[in-house]
Formats: structure tokens, C-alpha cells, sequence
């Protein structure tokens, strides 16, 4: 799985970060996301998809294609 | 359809019902995706019923915010508008709310200027201190007579605190600012009820901005100070940032704690569960599943069509009026079994209770820390709490576009 970003879509809800801890963050000054993790490992797949899907702004886009 | 065939919205609850949405609207979930609804003003714009939808619309860049555009459904009772964030606004002259009502690329401008006290790690540090105000305040309570009113002495003063401390608001100015709150959010509050309300609040912030010129502390509204000076935004701009993040930040998260105990309180098995668990994960799945269940930002979201565009097998055109009920969204059986279930176990992260798109709740993360504080800790300090009279004697807040009680009395 890959996981993109649009910072520029980003809302900073912070929905992603409370779905997938592990793969997303905020930037500090301005709350929009942050990438942690790219090709996060399979036991964060859930939690990913989880996060794209609530994304209000819908800026994480995932390529499931290895 | 012909013109008197149109259903009146917002709908009423049923009496005995006052958990679910009005039933006329759960109805029309069942009918169709999408029809069109008769406002106060006569206004006839679209009601989006199926959760999938709404959130198809609401994150659609081809559907506006901007109240101020012909089309957007306002509607008058004066119900107003109601968006996720925030309640109502003056749209046409006086001071305006903030981004609420706006759209990109400006709406993201003003909000990226204040999302970063919202992030989720630094709301998780706030959890200590929302902890202790939540310990301290039922102290206060327990030490006190019974039965009380909970609105008063617990669920209005939790999220007021915490705003208060958070915008850099004094607390000591709740009283004032929690009464003009009041009025802007009612329904049936006249334009100029409104107006003097909003223009009382803008007031007293772009008064509070001057004297923090003189002594910033570390709070936000201090943070905006840089951007005042250097011409990004005026004084009045940011009043109104304050006014719309004041506003939303206390009456939401009160109206959830009020109706949220008293739900648990009709559905004591659920209750059991928080009051047996030390989980923050139930809790937090807890949470969301009040969010979903109680929705208590009742008026719809509302937008404007830019483009012409299909909804539901229907053709919208621009110009016309669009409502996502975000109310029955959360109800909507083809996404949560039983919808009508209050079932504290459940998965219920994806709820539109915070809405969708890019004006989705800023203040999601703080509402959610403080709801999980609250709730985690409420019915476990005073397991025999109960209503203290009768369920059909509380005061539901069916003329306000953010649903709630007005009081709880609660013995122990």
C-alpha cells in the first residue's frame, strides 16, 4: 500500500491522526498533515483505509497495488 | 409535486421520542434520496437524505458556503443557518461569523490561521487540565445541595472553562458571553436580536484584542496579534474568529454532555458499560457513538449549488439551495445496523455529527478529549446519578439549530 497526501486539500480536522497514529501527524505550525510512514506495514492497513475514508477534505489517496 | 405537497423543515420530534430525529424526516430517508423541502420563508431548496450522498456533497468543490450568495438556503423563523462549526451568522450587514460562511481559498486562509491550537497532540496535552476542571467541578457539585441543575453547575461551565483558557477569553465574562450565544443559536431569534447579539460579542473581542496588544499571553487569540500587525487581518476579523470559535466551542460540547447524560440515563444498560470500563478505547467508541446517535446539530448543513449537478439521480441546478440532514445521515441503515440502537460498543468513527468536507468541525479533537473526560469519569464519581423529576418535564431545546436541554435536574 501507498499512501499520498494533498496538504493542499488538508483541513487539518485531525481525523486521520485519530484513525492512524502511526502513519499520520500535524504540522506543527498550521495543523495540516503530515506524512509518517509511506508505505505503511499491513497491520496499519485498517487503520489507514479508516483514515481515508473520514478524511473530510479527502486529500489522502491510497494505491492499494502493493 | 405540487407546491403544498412540499414538507415544512426543520420537522418536529416526536414527544416521546426526543433522542431521535422527527420521524417525518426519517420517512423521507426511506422515500428518497433527495426532495425538496419548504423553508420559513417559503424558500423550496433541497433536502439530501442518505448519508452517502451528503457527504458526496459536502465535500463537492461545485457546492458553496457563502451564505451570501442567491439560493443559499437560509430560511426564516428566523431559523437561520447552521453549519458544523458554528451556529448561525448576519450575513447582510453587521458583523459576519468568520469562515464559516465562506469558501476556498479564503475560508482556508482564515481557518489555517488558527487550527494549530486544535491539532490532536496538542489537545491531548490539554487532557490533564480538562481533567482537573471536570474533578474540581464535581467537588463543587457534590458539596452542594441536590438536585441541581447539571447544565448549570457541570455542562456549561466545562467547555466555557476550557474555550475560555484555550481563545485567552477571561472566564469571569461567561455569564455575558454564554447569553448572547443563546440568542444567536435560537431559531426564533429576530434579525436584529441577532445583530445586536453579534455586534455585543465582536465588541467585547476586538476590545479584548487591544488590551492583549499591551500584555499577549500564550493563548490563541495572542497568536492572532503577529498577523493583525503585519495586515494579514484586521482587528474585526479576528474578533470574529473568537466569536465563531467561543460559540461553538462551548454550546456544542455542554448540549452533548446534558443530553448525553440523560440518554445514558434512559438506556442504563449502556450506562452500565462507562461506568464498569476504564478502557479509554470503549470510552472513546463511547463517544463516538453519542456523537452519532444524539446529532445535536439538528438544522442540516446547508450550501448553494455552483454548477449544475446530479444528486441522487436528480438534477440540481445552480443556484439552488442544498441541506445535508446530517441528523438522519447518522441514521441512515445502509451504514450503521439498527441505527436507532444506542449502542455504546459499536464502531462509529465515520458519523457526520462533526459534518464533512473542508468546514468539518475544527474543534473535533477538543470536543472528543473533553467528551471522553467527561464521560469517563462523570458515572463512575456519582453511580446513583438519576433525573431528578420527570423526562417529559425537561426543557428540550427544539427552537435552537444545535439541539440539547436547557436544564437537567440530576440528584444522586
Amino acid at each position: 500500500m501507498k499512501v499520498t497526501v494533498y496538504e493542499d486539500k488538508c483541513c487539518g480536522a485531525g481525523s486521520c491522526v485519530m484513525a492512524a497514529p502511526d502513519v499520520f501527524d500535524q504540522r506543527d505550525e498550521d495543523g495540516i498533515v503530515v506524512l509518517l510512514e509511506e508505505s505503511p506495514g499491513e497491520d496499519q492497513f485498517d487503520a489507514v483505509r479508516e483514515a481515508a475514508s473520514i478524511c473530510p477534505a479527502l486529500a489522502i489517496e491510497l494505491s492499494e497495488a502493493k | 409535486m405540487t407546491d403544498t405537497d412540499i414538507p415544512a423543515y426543520p420537522m418536529e420530534r416526536a414527544a416521546q421520542c426526543p433522542f431521535n430525529p422527527p420521524p417525518e424526516l426519517q420517512a423521507l430517508q426511506a422515500e428518497t434520496p433527495i426532495t425538496r423541502v419548504r423553508l420559513a420563508d417559503g424558500t423550496t431548496p433541497w433536502l439530501v437524505t442518505g448519508y452517502a450522498d451528503q457527504k458526496a456533497v459536502l465535500a463537492d468543490p461545485r457546492v458553496s458556503s457563502d451564505a451570501t450568495r442567491p439560493g443559499y438556503p437560509i430560511g426564516r423563523e428566523g431559523d437561520r443557518y447552521e453549519t458544523e462549526e458554528a451556529p448561525p451568522a448576519e450575513a447582510e450587514d453587521g458583523p459576519g461569523i468568520g469562515f464559516i460562511l465562506m469558501d476556498d481559498p479564503e475560508h482556508a486562509r482564515l481557518r489555517r490561521m488558527v487550527t494549530a491550537p486544535f491539532m490532536v497532540k496538542r489537545i491531548e496535552a490539554m487532557r490533564p487540565a480538562v481533567q482537573k476542571i471536570v474533578d474540581d467541578l464535581l467537588d463543587e457539585m457534590l458539596a452542594g445541595p441536590k438536585p441541581v441543575d447539571l447544565v448549570e453547575a457541570f455542562a456549561l461551565p466545562v467547555p466555557s472553562l476550557v474555550i475560555s483558557e484555550l481563545l485567552g477569553v477571561p472566564y469571569g465574562d461567561h455569564e455575558f458571553f454564554q447569553e448572547q450565544s443563546k440568542i444567536i443559536i435560537n431559531r426564533f431569534t429576530t434579525d436584529a436580536q441577532r445583530r445586536g447579539a453579534m455586534g455585543a460579542l465582536v465588541g467585547y473581542l476586538a476590545k479584548l484584542m487591544g488590551e492583549k496588544t499591551q500584555s499577549p499571553g500564550e493563548d490563541l487569540l495572542s497568536g492572532l496579534l503577529p498577523r493583525i500587525e503585519n495586515g494579514e487581518i484586521s482587528v474585526i476579523d479576528a474578533a470574529q474568529i473568537g466569536m465563531l470559535l467561543l460559540i461553538a466551542g462551548h454550546e456544542t460540547t455542554a448540549n452533548m454532555i446534558a443530553l448525553g447524560t440523560l440518554a445514558l440515563l434512559e438506556h442504563p444498560d449502556q450506562l452500565k458499560l462507562l461506568q464498569e470500563t476504564d478502557d479509554p478505547k470503549l470510552i472513546a467508541r463511547a463517544v463516538e457513538e453519542l456523537l452519532r446517535f444524539l446529532h445535536i446539530t439538528h438544522s442540516g448543513r446547508r450550501r448553494v449549488a455552483l454548477e449544475d449537478m446530479e444528486i441522487g439521480g436528480t438534477t440540481v441546478r445552480a443556484g439552488e439551495g442544498l441541506i445535508m440532514a446530517n441528523d438522519i445521515g447518522n441514521r441512515d441503515p445502509r451504514v450503521f445496523a439498527e441505527p436507532d440502537r444506542l449502542d455504546l460498543t459499536r464502531e462509529a468513527r465515520n458519523h457526520v455529527a462533526f459534518g464533512f468536507g473542508v468546514h468539518q468541525c475544527l474543534g473535533q479533537s477538543l470536543a472528543r478529549m473533553e467528551l471522553q473526560v467527561v464521560y469517563g469519569t462523570l458515572y463512575k464519581r456519582i453511580p446513583t446519578l438519576a433525573l431528578a423529576g420527570d423526562i417529559a418535564d425537561v426543557p428540550f431545546k427544539h427552537d435552537a439549530s444545535v439541539y440539547g436541554v436547557y436544564e437537567l435536574p440530576v440528584t444522586w
